[in-house]
């Protein structure tokens, strides 16, 4: 009940019907007719958003893990191209990221028989691999970034102390290094799973049927403009209120940091 | 004969770049020059929000503040392309009621102004936080002894907290001014005519789709750069007379 407190102050409890007010004028008087039609491309538009982040932020995860090492440690001709591409892909916008994998590689790769005739070409006609491809990316670039701060933020005296125990460099790495550097990466990970989350939208306009996808269907088919992106609002918001949630239970389960 | 054809391709990649009319070179920088007008314009915009928002949360009333949650939170959390959407249509609405109630006919909207309105209104919400930190970081005693001076409230403001604040409001907004320039790119799905949708037309027509999607990458990269050296330039200089950080105060 304590968690209850700060919201029964009055003019929170004024707010808080003043919202109600709001959404039950929004049931009522506005047009929601057009529900039952699309539930079902709705739900497939969500699961494809929510497999898309999924997929493209633990792909990228595993990318971000060699780019922040590099440029933390790397020799020069290691870390000078790993912080190149996280310059570039922190420096164009995503969308023409997007365009240029999806039209660039699209009306490329038709032009080689050797990749029309292999196995993976039915796939490569799909938009989906380019999404997934841009996505990905995307998130390594930026989780590049923090990782290099992560790694050169773990205390050297942890990997002497480990090595003065003679364990060998992958061990260190395995169990002293990476589980620290993901450690203080954590508190900026819910952060960029959010900023991803917002990116998926972009890949409806390289024909992924996402959920974004389908409320342009919807506004286009019928014409109701409003509606269908308000509950698209709403949706969005209840995903990230959950990443942001799931994340917070995971930091809670990790013993914190020794000060 | 293989470095003949790569001479051959890069001279039809730069005819094509070229700023006379078989090239597309012209189309681009216009882009460009959309891109940026509406990226300046929203980053003021957002600003000025961001001041009131966070001047709001700091020294409001408990309605007001909640208000303010509400809005950073709700803009944070919903991705910017749903908004974009939405504000363009709320825009667009109001206008024509208005117009329609003054007894004018449709208004064509300028995509310039409504860019700036959109993105400036997404900006604003970030502002407000950065802003709001910056506003805590400054020693209250500053603030308390201006004050006592009998400042009025906006002199305080102009003269004691944005001065103080500056240094420490700047790594913030140089990120979210890069934020303001990629986010131009997301106008081009409303159909604005900004540097990403010149590009992708001039791509489309002439399905030399790498060398212009490069090219304007390589256009964004150039602003992000540039941008970056102008800011710590202007970190520098909102930094004079404090103690370095690394020197760890004196």
């Amino acid at each position: 009940m304590t968690a209850l407190r700060p919201l029964l102050v009055p003019h929170r409890i004024v707010m808080m019907l003043v919202a109600l007010g709001i959404v039950a004028w929004c049931a009522v008087s506005m047009r929601w007719d057009w529900i039952p039609r699309y539930s079902g491309l709705a739900l497939e538009g969500l699961w494809r958003t929510i497999w898309l982040l999924v997929v493209s932020s633990v792909l990228g995860m595993l990318l971000a893990i060699p780019l922040g090492l590099a440029q933390a440690v790397g020799p020069w001709y290691l870390s000078a191209p790993a912080k190149a591409f996280c310059t570039i892909i922190r420096g164009t916008p995503l969308l023409l990221q997007i365009w240029l994998l999806y039209y660039g590689l699209g009306s490329l790769f038709p032009q080689f028989p050797a990749i029309r005739n292999s196995e993976l070409w039915p796939y490569l006609r799909q938009a989906w691999p380019y999404a997934v491809l841009a996505l990905t990316l995307s998130f390594a670039g930026y989780e590049g970034e923090v990782m290099r701060g992560a790694f050169s933020g773990v205390a050297r005296g942890q990997i002497e102390a480990a090595r003065a125990f003679g364990m060998p460099r992958r061990t260190i790495f395995r169990r002293i290094w990476l589980p620290q550097a993901i450690r203080n990466a954590l508190p900026t990970l819910a952060g960029e799973t959010i900023l991803q989350l917002k990116a998926t939208p972009l890949v409806a306009t390289i024909t992924v049927i996402d959920i974004y996808a389908v409320a342009s269907r919807v506004r286009q088919d019928t014409f109701i403009v409003y509606e269908p992106l308000l509950l698209l609002a709403v949706i969005y918001m209840v995903i990230a209120g959950a990443i942001a949630l799931a994340f917070k239970r995971f930091e809670l389960r990790i013993p914190a940091r020794a000060r | 004969m293989s470095h003949l054809v790569e001479t051959l391709g890069l001279a039809s990649s730069l005819q094509l770049l070229s700023l006379s009319p078989p090239g597309w070179g012209a189309n681009l920088l216009r882009g460009l020059v959309n891109s940026l007008q509406i990226a300046f314009g929203a980053f003021g915009f957002g600003l000025v929000i961001g001041l009131f928002g966070a001047y709001g949360k700091l020294y409001g009333g408990p309605v007001v503040r909640d208000l303010l949650a509400v809005y950073t939170t709700v803009i944070r959390a919903v991705p910017e392309l749903v908004l974009i959407l939405i504000l363009y249509y709320i825009g667009t609405d109001l206008i024509n009621q208005m117009a329609a109630a003054l007894g004018y006919g449709r208004v064509e909207i300028n995509g310039v102004v409504a860019g700036i309105w959109v993105l400036g209104i997404v900006q604003g919400a970030y502002a407000t936080e950065i802003l709001r930190g910056a506003i805590l970081a400054v020693p209250p005693g500053q603030i308390e002894a201006a004050r006592a001076y009998g400042m009025p409230p906006f002199m305080l403001m102009r003269r004691v907290t944005i001065p103080a604040m500056m240094s420490f409001a700047i790594p913030g907004l140089a990120n979210l001014w890069l934020i303001a320039t990629k986010d131009t790119a997301l106008l081009a799905v409303v159909g604005f005519n900004e540097l990403t949708l010149e590009t992708k037309q001039a791509a489309g027509s002439t399905r030399a789709y790498f060398t212009f999607f490069l090219a304007a990458g390589a256009i964004y990269l150039a602003v992000t750069l540039i941008s970056g050296v102008a800011f710590k330039r202007i970190e520098r200089w909102a930094r004079k007379g404090q103690p370095s950080l690394r020197s760890g105060g004196a």
